[in-house]
């Protein structure tokens, strides 16, 4: 448990230390937000309808960015080579590296929500639903982009490999994230927010043995 | 000629791009397999000029 | 690799996981199985053009299906075999389940990609669009992603053995996956439309259409099964290739 807490502290101090990272993503998310209003035009109420949606890519897109950075690193300075012969096994040391990672990945981004919602013109129901379904989903996207980032690891160009492998396992979780607006189904946003939460907790849970896995493979 | 009613032409890409990716697959697949049996055939000569 | 000694007599897993004795025993099949393959062809398609009558519903359009189907069939099955293979990777890591892994991928990408041609081309005349975000289109064009995502990976790696183990990891994630995919597009859909959608699995399959559809199945999974072998071979080839390459390169450089 102490080796545990131990990965955890180490990866977000180092995180928070780099905190440009950390800006460089929200900026990023906000920025996405604000440009596909200029594509669609400034129409007010068709921007509402579709704020959901663009949240929810921008979040996408923005989980995207983040995750080569997540054993990268570790894998090419040797910590990660370093952190096997530890207490703790590497299945539970992806754990705490996804937290961490979630952490200061998919929380800031509902912090930063506020600045959308209020671009987008998303209503108050809207506001809250759409913090609680990126609360619910974003650990969904860092599970299946650490699973992306361990299988791409080992590799010098592998940049563009990993969102083409990731994006089409992620759609569940844009489909249920979206589908919690639909005001047309009674009781969809309750579904959905049950089935997104459903989802993240299977992907954090058995995300980490297949990274670990792979991470494996790849440091051999 | 077969008469295939209405819908024709749709029925008729149906069989044309089924036999064009099928056969570029076909295509493809021996292509391969000659030029890798081309290659480790030679290759093997190589050797065993090398080994007398 | 191991090799298996001259005197005790080789079983059968032996006679599969050994890359030598594999081209021996396949050597033998492939022909058989080429004609085996167009047989069925020429029987499937006599069947279906000149004796099978259109469908009472459907009309001539039925004839699109006896494609339609046995792609969409090949290009789940395809995953099927990758997944086992993978298994044999991943668990005993099994040389020719490395080697059927890669050669299956582009022939399942292939088979989706058919199979998603064919519905479009079936669905204008009796939907009246060629794309619907119906469930089973929208899976499959998924479906295709995965296929393609996975062969990209297996292009990335210069090691084409570690490869193989990651592309399994992939492909065990891509097995899991693929049944939520399929909910959630489910789920998607009767969100989005009403149950007045036209539903495929409409008409009662009539006996005249079966005979067609079975043969037509039969004829493209012997093609797949002699396309994978072939691929198998040429790639177990292609690996000899390498390992003699690497021996022309070490006597050229006058290394040990």
């Amino acid at each position: 448990m102490t080796a545990f807490l131990a990965i955890l502290s180490r990866d977000l101090k180092l995180g928070l230390r780099q905190g440009g990272d950390l800006l460089t993503l929200v900026l990023f998310f906000v920025i996405v937000g604000v440009l596909l209003p200029f594509a669609v035009g400034p129409d007010r109420p068709l921007l509402s309808q579709l704020a959901p949606a663009i949240i929810w890519v921008a979040a996408l897109l923005a989980q995207l960015l983040s995750h080569d950075r997540l054993f990268r690193s570790d894998f090419e300075d040797g910590s990660l080579a370093l952190f096997r012969q530890a207490s703790l096994s590497l299945d539970g040391l992806v754990f705490a590296k996804l937290i961490a990672h979630w952490l200061l990945t998919g929380l800031p981004l509902v912090v930063a929500m506020p600045v959308l919602a209020l671009v987008l013109g998303l209503s108050a129901d809207g506001f809250w639903l759409a913090v609680m379904t990126l609360l619910a989903g974003t650990p969904a996207l860092t599970a299946f982009g650490a699973i992306g980032a361990a299988v791409t690891v080992g590799l010098k160009r592998g940049g563009l490999v990993a969102p083409v492998i990731v994006l089409p396992m992620s759609l569940p979780v844009l489909i249920f994230g979206t589908g919690a607006f639909d005001p047309a189904r009674v009781g969809a946003a309750s579904q959905a927010l049950l089935l997104l939460a459903a989802l993240s907790l299977v992907s954090m849970a058995l995300a980490p043995f297949a990274a670990a896995l792979a991470l494996r493979i790849s440091g051999e | 000629m077969i008469d295939l009613g209405q819908h024709w032409e749709f029925i008729a890409a149906t069989y044309a791009g089924s036999v064009l990716v099928i056969g570029a697959l076909i295509g493809w697949t021996w292509s391969a397999s000659r030029r890798a049996r081309t290659r480790v055939a030679r290759l093997e000569a190589a050797r065993k000029a090398r080994k007398a | 690799m191991a090799q298996t000694s001259p005197n005790t007599h080789p079983g059968w897993f032996t006679r599969i996981a050994h890359p030598g004795m594999f081209m021996g025993w396949t050597r033998h099949v492939v022909l058989p199985l080429a004609i085996a393959t167009a047989l069925a062809f020429a029987a499937g398609l006599y069947v279906v053009f000149f004796a099978s009558p259109p469908d009472y519903q459907m009309g001539d359009t039925v004839r699109m299906m006896y494609v339609h189907v046995p792609t969409a069939w090949l290009s789940q099955f395809c995953y099927a075999v990758m997944f086992s293979s993978a298994i044999g990777t991943l668990v005993w890591r099994h040389p020719m389940a490395d080697v059927s892994q890669k050669a299956a991928a582009p022939l399942g990408a292939a088979f989706t990609a058919l199979a998603l041609f064919t519905g479009a081309m079936w669905g204008r005349p009796t939907w009246g669009t060629f794309w619907e975000w119906d469930g089973r289109m929208t899976s499959t064009l998924v479906l295709l992603f995965i296929y393609l995502g996975i062969i990209a990976l297996w292009r990335a790696f210069d090691d084409q053995l570690k490869a193989a183990r990651i592309v399994s990891v992939v492909t065990l994630v891509g097995a899991v996956n693929i049944p939520i995919i399929k909910f959630s597009v489910d789920w998607w859909q009767t969100l989005h439309q009403p149950a007045s959608v036209f539903r495929t699995d409409g008409p009662t399959v009539d006996f005249s259409i079966l005979t067609p559809l079975l043969v037509m199945t039969l004829a493209f999974s012997l093609l797949f099964l002699t396309l994978h072998l072939v691929r198998m071979r040429t790639e177990v080839t292609r690996r000899r290739i390498r390992s003699l390459e690497l021996a022309q390169a070490r006597a050229a450089g006058g290394a040990p």
